[in-house]
């Protein structure tokens, strides 16, 4: 069972029809206990990150997504859920999960004519592998909505970038958590193959 | 780098497809969602639903048509034609559409694309404007006018100035449609396009006179559109989404390809 955290953050139930078509078990869930205890967790996310922050706070998700982490749950996080999994963003200034160390700039390109919000699809190129990526072939496109970007302290933690003026980290890995910077759910086979690969991972 | 959109669109009148959409050697079944994963599969990057459904007693069927849609193909789609109020459509979002699209209710009530960008969030609201070439004017300083209702209604607004003050209200992106330009396959309207990719800070769609590969490429470098808009070259059989998108990627276009 994958539990999708259910924080009132954007379309959940577009997550939920793509794991539903590649039939896998799903629930949209607010109880940290169901997430705690899934097999997985998917952390999604449209918005604002300090209405977003607000929310799980007030649901004790932060809690509850720590507490996932440290037990090894396999969690996918998914564009603003991949932001606020840092410590930092900049949308707001707010301080945010702190699964991982990191900080989440704005875009700032000196280009007018490349607009903001980063919308549509871009290449991504992987800088390692990693069990989510695999039978995904190196810059394959996936679709993009945001105008923040993800950047752990630890390079080591950049599974893959792209490229808007600026190179910047589109997927981030640590351990039991993988997350990406684009929506998996609305990237065509590509994206459901990263789900469904996700599906089979065991957080090593 | 972030790739040209291809977006096709759709127009749906009581569940149905509106005009016949032919494929060599297939049966056209009318169904949207069949066309909508075609169109998938061929890697199409974007899908417009509009409909165009006379009578409000019949609109729940176009929420089933969402539904169905967003079960069946995993790229964004917007859904445009007769949303009038927030309410409208947040229940369009919710029933899995990416995007909403507004067009001649925006005109009427703009505090519309604010109140649906607070709703839903920028990135969810398309503002759809069709413009009719009307000629230089103290009050149309671009040449340029919005009009409704297929070009019949002129509504006095500049079209520069309105897609200015559909950025400020809260649109994510915008539908640039020339009425002079749309049946004519001739190609789209460059200037107009530029004119108004230059004015704002959101992705620009392009949209009316697509017939052959070269005016996409046309109007994504000259026109610099982020995206164009392509029905009836698609819908006819003229050409498939990936003869359009190699013809572009040879021509130095980044584009996505399936």
């Amino acid at each position: 069972m994958i539990a999708i955290v259910d924080y009132e953050a954007g379309n959940l139930t577009s997550v939920k029809r793509a794991l539903d078509y590649l039939g896998l078990e799903n629930i949209i869930t607010p109880d940290p206990s169901v997430i705690t205890g899934a097999e997985r967790v998917i952390f999604p996310g449209v918005g604002h990150a300090a209405s977003a922050m607000k929310r799980l706070l007030e649901r004790k998700l932060d809690k509850a997504l720590h507490n996932a982490f440290a037990k090894g749950i396999p969690i996918l996080g998914i564009c603003l859920g991949t932001q606020i999994i840092l410590s930092r963003s900049e949308e707001g200034d707010t301080q945010c999960l702190g699964l991982l160390d990191g900080f989440c700039p704005k875009f700032k390109l000196s280009n007018p004519l490349l607009k903001i919000p980063h919308i549509g699809w871009n290449s991504v190129s992987f800088r390692k592998g990693h069990p989510v990526l695999d039978g995904i072939a190196q810059n394959d496109e996936f679709y993009f909505v945001h105008s923040y970007y993800p950047v752990p302290s630890d390079a080591d933690c950049i599974i893959a970038t792209a490229e808007y003026e600026i190179e910047f980290p589109v997927i981030l890995g640590k351990d039991n958590l993988i997350a990406t910077q684009f929506h998996p759910e609305k990237s065509g086979p590509s994206g459901l193959r990263l789900l469904s690969n996700f599906s089979k991972w065991n957080g090593k | 780098m972030l790739s040209k959109r291809i977006i096709s669109c759709l127009d749906v009148r009581d569940g149905k497809l509106a005009k016949s959409v032919k494929f060599v050697n297939t049966v056209d079944s009318g169904d949207p969602v069949v066309t909508a994963k075609k169109y998938y599969d061929e890697g199409i990057d974007e899908l417009v639903f509009y409909d165009i459904t006379a009578s409000s007693d019949n609109r729940n069927i176009m929420i089933d048509v969402v539904s169905r849609v967003a079960s069946t193909i995993f790229i964004p789609f917007s859904v445009g034609g007769g949303l009038r109020t927030v309410k409208d459509c947040t229940k369009v979002r919710m029933a899995g559409a990416e995007k909403i699209n507004v067009n001649t209710a925006a005109v009427a009530n703009p505090s519309l694309i604010s109140e649906a960008s607070l709703a839903l969030g920028a990135q969810a609201v398309v503002l759809s404007m069709d413009v009719l070439k009307t000629g230089v004017s103290a009050k149309i300083p671009s040449g340029y006018e919005i009009v409704t209702h297929g070009g019949r209604n002129k509504t006095g607004l500049d079209a520069i100035e309105w897609a200015k003050t559909g950025e400020h209200l809260g649109a994510g992106e915008l539908v640039v449609n020339s009425i002079d330009a749309d049946g004519t396959k001739e190609g789209y309207e460059i200037n107009l396009t530029r004119m108004i990719a230059q004015a704002v800070t959101i992705p620009v769609i392009a949209s009316g006179g697509g017939g052959k590969p070269e005016h996409l490429y046309d109007v994504l470098t000259e026109g610099h559109a982020d995206a164009a808009l392509v029905a009836s070259m698609l819908h006819y059989g003229e050409y498939t989404i990936r003869e359009i998108k190699e013809y572009l990627h040879t021509r130095g276009i980044k584009i996505r390809r399936t």
